[in-house]
């Protein structure tokens, strides 16, 4: 067909690259997942804290990370800060645009799941005399984490996805860097690409999974 | 002791208590009754400070609540409060509930938070329910889960908001029998209440709300038997 002839065995003799490869997307991932979720309760709370610097620095956190592609994001956190003389690794610019890019489609997502919790359950925790601190730390945040559980998800896929735009600063470690640089080096471009693809898509299955299993184990009520 | 004096409290432009003077002694049960909108819920969460106050102060064992030194967090351990409905922590079971401030805010280690909990839950009939989460409770059994929440950090002071209202008329019954369980035992208490059998029953006083004015208060026989002002005597009529 066309006069490709395809040569699964010459590709797929690269699999083990490729998933040194994906263990790596999903090194990425993880960190830039964790730091998220931390970084989103960091924005959250200064949302919420009564300071307008805070707030505006915060909220334009979130816009910027909401509203601008992600490459821009990336491209930023290597091209952009190379500009002030700041020199980051392709992995460790990759991990910061995608942090910063969870960060603020998880800050948000947790604004909506604070919504949806009564704010008398803020005021039962400061009658029996707990801070503002430990009000949101122990009745808050739980409550907030589950309702913003399935969101957290997609972002968690979303994050695996993003690491294929590391080639664009340089990255060659993760998925999709390998595999770009087994095409160039064998031209098997189709099978490469469709095992890195269903490598892909393995993965986020999954997480989608698994989520559903900690789910299910984490929240009984 | 709780000493209200000349309290004023405004949201915006809407004056809701336009000076409150009400002491309540060590041991005394005196509930709050008078019509929606009197101010009688704004009272209770400016006594342990969760709302600010424009004027005058409340003492509580001689602190000034709303006084900048004073360590809120720290008074409001002696002050238990139980609100009309959302009182449950629903990520929680019944005994993690409880033992949440024991351990959070007096530091309490976990065997000790759990030993007082499960007697404070045994207390008001909660004893089979300790690992049931609240949204598998009934709305009676939330109730007295909360008021054994509150008791769990030994309060010295304890507040109803119309803790029964948001009940099923079959479940008044169970929460009310808690109630005046606490006040046989010797708690000071402040109960705002609709129910006005249980305020004769249990009251050392019955104080009146209107419109933000306390216009009267009395021993239960007075009040109900025997009221002065107009208004509370058109109320009485109206809940009859
Ligand atoms: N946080 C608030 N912001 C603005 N207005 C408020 C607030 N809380 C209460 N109010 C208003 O203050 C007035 C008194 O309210 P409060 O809840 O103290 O009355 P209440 O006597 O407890 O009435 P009810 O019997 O209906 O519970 C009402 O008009 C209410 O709308
Ligand atoms: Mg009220």
């Amino acid at each position: 067909m066309f006069g490709y002839t395809f040569q699964w065995n010459q590709a797929l003799a690269r699999l083990p690259k490729m998933l040194d490869g994906a263990a790596v997307t999903m090194e990425v991932a993880v960190l830039s997942m964790l730091i998220g979720i931390a970084l989103a309760v960091l924005l959250t709370l200064l949302r919420l804290s009564g300071s307008r610097p805070l707030k505006a620095i915060a909220t334009t956190w979130v816009e910027i990370a909401r509203n601008t592609p992600a490459l821009f994001q990336i491209y930023m956190a290597h091209f952009g800060v190379a500009s002030f003389g700041i020199h980051f690794s392709p992995f460790t610019s990759l991990l910061i645009g995608i942090t910063f890019n969870n960060a603020g489609y998880l800050a948000e997502n947790f604004r909506g799941a604070l919504k949806a919790i009564p704010d008398t359950q803020t005021r039962a925790g400061r009658s029996l005399g707990m801070s503002q601190l430990q009000a949101f730390r122990y009745i808050i945040l739980p409550q907030m984490l589950r309702i913003a559980f399935l969101p957290m998800t997609n972002q968690m896929v979303w994050a695996v996805l993003m690491t294929s735009l590391g080639v664009t600063v340089g990255m060659n470690t993760d998925l999709y860097g390998v595999t770009q640089d087994l095409n160039a080096l064998t031209f098997r471009t189709f099978e490469l690409f469709a095992i890195a693809a269903v490598i892909f898509y393995i993965i986020t299955k999954i997480i989608t999974l698994g989520a559903r299993l900690i789910a299910s184990r984490l929240f009984r009520y | 002791m709780i000493e209200i004096q000349n309290v004023h409290k405004s949201f915006g432009q809407l004056e809701v208590l336009k000076g409150i003077d009400l002491t309540v002694q060590k041991g005394e049960v005196v509930t709050v009754i008078g019509g929606s909108g009197s101010g009688k819920s704004t009272l209770l969460t400016c006594i342990n400070g969760l709302e600010p106050i424009d004027k005058g102060r409340i003492l509580v064992d001689g602190t000034e609540v709303h006084a900048k030194s004073t360590n809120l967090n720290k008074l409001r351990q002696k002050i238990g409060i139980v609100f009309q409905q959302w009182n449950a922590f629903p990520h929680l079971t019944v005994l993690e509930n409880v033992t949440l401030a024991p351990r959070k805010v007096l530091g309490m280690g976990k065997a000790e938070a759990e030993a007082i909990a499960e007697k404070q839950l045994k207390h008001v009939g909660l004893g089979e329910k300790l690992s049931t989460y609240p949204t598998r409770l009934s709305g009676g059994q939330q109730q007295r889960m909360a008021i054994a929440r509150a008791l769990a950090m030994s309060p010295d002071y304890m507040l109803f908001d119309e803790v029964t209202s948001a009940l099923d008329p079959q479940l008044v019954g169970e929460v009310l029998e808690t109630l005046k369980m606490l006040a046989e035992e010797g708690m000071t208490m402040i109960c705002v209440t609709h129910e006005m059998a249980f305020a004769r029953d249990v009251s050392d006083r019955v104080a009146y709300f209107h419109k933000g004015i306390m216009a009267e208060i009395g021993v239960p026989e007075q009040l109900f038997n025997d009221p002065q002002h107009p208004e509370t005597r058109k109320f009485l009529a109206s809940v009859r």
